[in-house]
């Protein structure tokens, strides 16, 4: 009993790490209405550019907020300059630039940096939380920055301007445009947030996995995972979701004989399960197309 | 007057067709007066790009090789070409150096899954696979595959070593063992569970996989404290190696802890990983570490060093994949500058097949290279090392010990 | 009047066939094809052969995709799935009943199409990007489930399958070698496999798939069986990866789970989109761009080094790349081609096609 006691609270704190990035991937998919394949590939390059602050002297928390300045500069730039003049082809075409994007970013990442694996550091030291080495303080501390991070966002776009002309933005740009929305700025402004929310994922992940240019490969499936559970329309839901997912996938280890070694499937089969019953994840809001 | 300028025509064709044999290939392919063709696939990309290191080393390397003279006046052409760990593409890759490139031999290809893919073929062709990168017991069967041959201790003869230390100094202990899910970490497994014969299943009580896709191992780890085991058998690559260091330190996990070689470097696992985590951990090693002060003046690692800065000055000096490359290679070019002028496939795998206590630079004192016609696998001897977290090195102990284990 | 001499008479034929090909110049195409592919593996390299090969295995994958995607609007991003159950099914009856090639291939076929169809059934639930999200998953956990230690027995694990020893040789003593061999063997099923694509799309099937594609609920009012059709063209997409999975294990003689990874499945996508969306002959576009563009990607990269020291030459603060960490750059390179190719064509080889044709037509008047 005690172990699954400790393989849930070791999951919580792996959860937290999936639920970052569904968080990142949410926001961009509610800014562009489309999914990022190099989310994870964004927030691994911006966590570079934070190891190398770091490496050239700056302290950790004015790394920290001067990287998100960077992704947030860098995400922006993306969206103009890779998308732009693309935006009228079909939706196929696009899923072939984030694939594109991936590959430039992840040799960029190893053509600099090189494959080794570095620390990074956490600013909430190693010491345990929760007695016995269950729950370290970085864990801890993970989890608080992503309720943050959340609270910030659903504030963002509940209560300013900008946030509510950003979600008109990217469900209906036309009637956007028409009072008067810049759609184009929109779309890049949230290309910008989800960049800095990955960098922000990106920091908070390096020190439990060690930054490396794939570290990010499968928590994307995962963090996908945990997005479409909970649901690609609602924040909460995405975070919920990289909870869940992560508590599920440590369980799953208790399933006899191959349970351990079939992780992934059992992402795959939860993915799966989920959808059916609920075909856009649990908290996912239902939009009713007419013809 | 015709015929006979017509009869001129094939004569000097003949003539010239002969000269032209003369000078280009009465040689082996792969070979010519002024060039050697050495073939290589590497992971340059995808998710095994770290060992891609491995290939660029080497490349630089016989950059060296050439730079002071070549071999018996050849000048070596490296070809390399990506594979992306995939065993199609790795198959492709090999048949373009063989019969577009017409390399001499396929040397260090990397990987268990493309080396399995392209043995029949090059075995067929009649094309060395000389000393392929990967330590999966299997490369040594000179019956079954007289061209394929490996080179770095087998996986399965460092579990052996480690099994006969643990029973003669832990006989009743409790084994816990964390393995990646694949050819590597399962030939580890045997070859601990071999050499622990009938005590195995006692012994061992608990055994958790993980694959190269997963994130963390730390869901392992606690499955591995919880199961009571006070000896820990580590058999996971670099990244996961350190992350497992450090989440056993974080848990309060201090069993006996045996960890494979292949993530033994000092930059790359136990700085990361947290030095002081790593006092008392037991390894193997042939190949001295670059990081460890005890070789500070050491005339082998000094050639290395200069080697690196002249012609691998981007390469990562902490890596261990930069001195298993230069060692590796040193090792063929010994084998090609001992046949002389006669450089073909056959006599470079014959060469291979003799060798007799060959010293490389960096190689522990102590170790030699050795093979024979029945005998495929060049490294045989280890020395157990045990970390040193205050020095941050590794401190070798007991005899070199020859860990056979042959074919499977 | 003279008899017909034998000389008149082939005249006579030969001048017929002329003018029945010139008239019908998709025949005449068709027939053109099947001389070059006669004579190609005669012509070509042992590499080159395999390579084209490799290429013919591609494009039916493609085109196994696009009946999905192009044609029917179901987004799927994990056909490696299924190419690696039709590899695998070849690969085991091969192993464990000695069955010859050839009859792997349809018992491959059929073993896809359930389990396509299989898919097809939850998939119906799900739309759009959460369809592609759930086959996204599916080919990541492909290599894992391959694992898989109960059938460990059958699918040799880790270690895979060696099937080298199995490569079939030309039958009654044809003087083909196996490279020929295996070629014809894969040409004559790509020409099948094309064949039933091109007579699927063109019928009231396809024309079915389109409406669904197009739009899903007017589809549905005008009596089409959504269900069945999703869930069959699954099927069907499935069967066409999973012959492209099985001819591939005779050629690369060898399957293992790392055969199998998420960049096979990312890469018949992207060879789908380049070749065209909804264009089945652009499989083989697309097919070529997976196979060549790495290789060029590669040789570029690495000629980046030299490159760039050549302008260092001219403006010395230019930065330099070590000749060795210059492979590094291959992804960059591709991913560069990759968009550069998007914003030429953005929809793919097809779309330029449509676009030229549009363009001459107006030229035209």
């Amino acid at each position: 009993m005690e172990q699954v006691v400790q393989q849930i609270i070791g999951g919580l704190a792996t959860g937290a790490i999936y639920a970052c990035i569904a968080l990142s991937i949410v926001m961009i998919y509610q800014a562009i209405d489309h999914l990022n394949f190099a989310q994870g590939e964004m927030a691994m390059f911006s966590t570079y550019i934070a190891w190398q602050l770091i490496q050239w002297g700056m302290p950790y928390w004015g790394a920290f907020f001067l990287t998100i300045a960077i992704s947030f500069v860098l995400g922006y730039a993306i969206e103009r300059t890779v998308f732009k003049p693309v935006h009228n082809a079909p939706v196929l075409s696009h899923i072939v630039i984030f694939i594109a994007l991936f590959a430039i970013i992840n040799s960029m990442a190893g053509f600099i940096w090189e494959f080794t694996i570095k620390p990074f550091p956490t600013p909430f030291g190693t010491k345990s939380v929760l007695g016995e080495g269950l729950l370290s303080a970085h864990g801890a501390g993970m989890i608080a920055v992503t309720g943050i991070m959340l609270g910030l966002l659903y504030l963002f776009f509940r209560y300013t301007r900008v946030g509510l002309a950003m979600r008109a933005a990217s469900a209906n740009p036309d009637s956007a445009r028409l009072v008067g929305i810049r759609v184009g700025f929109m779309n890049a402004l949230g290309w910008g947030m989800a960049a800095a929310i990955g960098a922000v994922a990106g920091m908070m992940i390096a020190p439990v996995v060690f930054l490396e240019p794939n570290m990010m490969v499968t928590i994307l499936l995962y963090g996908f995972a945990g997005a479409v559970v909970g649901g690609l329309t609602s924040p909460g839901g995405a975070v919920f979701g990289g909870f869940a997912v992560g508590v599920l996938e440590n369980l799953a280890s208790f399933v006899p004989h191959f349970g351990a070694e079939m992780k992934l499937s059992i992402a795959l089969a939860l993915i799966i399960l989920v959808l059916t019953l609920k075909p856009h994840g649990l908290f996912g809001r239902r939009i009713v197309s007419r013809v | 007057m015709k015929i006979k300028k017509y009869g001129m025509i094939p004569a000097l064709a003949l003539g010239f067709a002969v000269a032209m044999a003369g000078t280009v290939s009465a040689q082996s392919p792969g070979v010519t007066d002024t060039e050697i063709k050495i073939g290589n696939i590497n992971p340059y990309s995808g998710p095994a790009s770290a060992y891609g290191t491995i290939g660029k080393t080497i490349s630089a390397y016989f950059k060296m090789v050439n730079a002071e003279g070549g071999i018996n006046g050849r000048m070596i052409n490296f070809i390399t070409y990506d594979d992306s760990y995939s065993p199609p593409k790795a198959l492709e890759q090999v048949r373009k150096l063989v019969e577009s490139d017409n390399v001499l031999l396929v040397f260090q290809a990397l990987g268990t899954p493309g080396n399995s893919a392209i043995q029949g073929y090059l075995n067929g062709k009649k094309v060395p696979q000389l000393f392929v990168a990967t330590g999966a017991t299997k490369w040594g069967d000179p019956k079954k595959f007289p061209w394929t041959m490996g080179w770095q201790p087998n996986y399965q003869s460092e579990g052996r070593i480690y099994a006969a230390y643990i029973l003669k100094n832990h006989p009743n202990g409790k084994i816990g063992i964390l393995y990646q899910n694949d050819d590597y970490g399962k030939d580890y497994v045997k070859g601990l569970k071999d050499g622990l014969g009938a005590k195995a299943k006692e012994m061992i009580i608990s055994e958790q996989p993980y694959e190269v896709a997963d994130p963390t191992v730390d869901s392992q780890m606690i499955a591995l404290k919880a199961s009571g085991a006070d000896i820990f058998f580590n058999a996971t690559t670099p990244k996961f190696a350190a992350q497992s260091i450090k989440k056993a330190a974080e848990i309060g996990w201090k069993p006996v802890h045996f960890l494979n070689q292949v993530s033994v470097s000092v930059g790359q696992v136990m700085t990361p990983a947290g030095a002081e985590n790593g006092e008392g951990i037991f390894s193997t090693g042939y190949i001295k570490d670059q990081n460890d002060p005890q070789w500070k003046d050491d005339a082998g690692m000094n050639k290395w060093r200069a080697f690196m800065d002249k012609y691998y000055p981007d390469g990562d000096k902490t890596s261990s994949f930069t001195t298993y490359g230069y060692t590796v290679a040193q090792n063929l070019h010994k084998i090609l500058l001992s046949l002389g002028k006669n450089v073909t496939r056959e006599s470079v795998m014959k060469a291979a097949a003799s060798i007799k206590d060959m010293d490389l630079d960096l190689l522990l004192p102590g170790i030699k290279i050795n093979t024979s016609a029945t005998d495929f696998f060049p490294i045989e001897q280890q020395q157990m090392m045990k970390f040193n977290a205050k020095e941050k090195r590794w401190d070798f102990f007991g005899p070199v010990i020859a860990g056979e284990v042959r074919g499977s | 009047m003279k008899t017909s001499s034998p000389v008149t008479s082939i005249i006579a034929a030969v001048g017929a066939t002329v003018i029945t090909l010139a008239q019908n110049w998709k025949l005449a195409g068709f027939i053109l094809i099947l001389v070059l592919g006669a004579i190609f593996p005669f012509w070509a390299s042992g590499v080159f052969t395999f390579q084209i090969t490799q290429l013919l295995i591609y494009a039916i994958a493609i085109a196994g995709l696009n009946l999905l995607t192009g044609f029917n609007g179901q987004f799927s991003l994990g056909h490696s799935a299924f190419y690696a159950i039709g590899a695998y099914v070849s690969a085991i009856l091969m192993t464990q009943l000695d069955m010859p090639f050839y009859l792997t291939i349809p018992i491959a076929a059929a073993v896809c199409f359930v389990f396509g169809f299989l898919f097809g059934l939850p998939a119906l639930r799900l739309e759009g990007i959460y369809l592609a999200l759930a086959t996204f998953a599916l080919a990541i956990a492909t290599p894992q489930m391959l694992k898989f230690k109960p059938i460990e027995h059958l699918t040799g694990g880790v270690q895979g399958l060696t099937l080298f020893d199995r490569k079939p040789d030309a039958p009654f003593g044809l003087p083909f070698d196996q490279d020929q061999w295996t070629f014809y063997v894969t040409f004559a099923v790509t020409i099948l496999m094309f064949f039933i694509a091109f007579s699927l799309v063109n019928s009231r099937s396809g024309r079915a798939m389109k409406a669904i594609r197009d739009n899903q609920i007017a589809a549905k009012v005008t009596g089409i069986d959504l269900s069945l059709f999703k869930t069959l063209t699954f099927g069907v997409s499935a069967l066409f990866t999973g012959v492209a999975g099985a001819l591939s294990a005779m050629l690369i003689a060898f399957v293992a789970p790392d055969s199998f990874q998420i960049t096979l499945a990312v890469a018949i996508f992207v060879g789908m989109v380049v070749g065209g969306v909804g264009w089945i002959p652009g499989a083989f576009l697309g097919g070529l761009f997976i196979l060549f563009v790495p290789n060029i990607a590669e040789h570029i990269a690495f000629g980046l080094s030299a490159t760039f020291d050549q302008i260092r030459k001219i403006i010395p603060f230019f930065p330099s790349i070590g000749e060795q960490s210059a492979k590094g750059l291959t992804g960059t390179v591709y991913g560069v081609f990759l968009i550069l190719l998007i914003y030429i064509m953005p929809s793919g080889l097809a779309g330029l096609l449509r676009l030229a044709v549009q363009r001459i037509a107006k030229a035209r008047g």
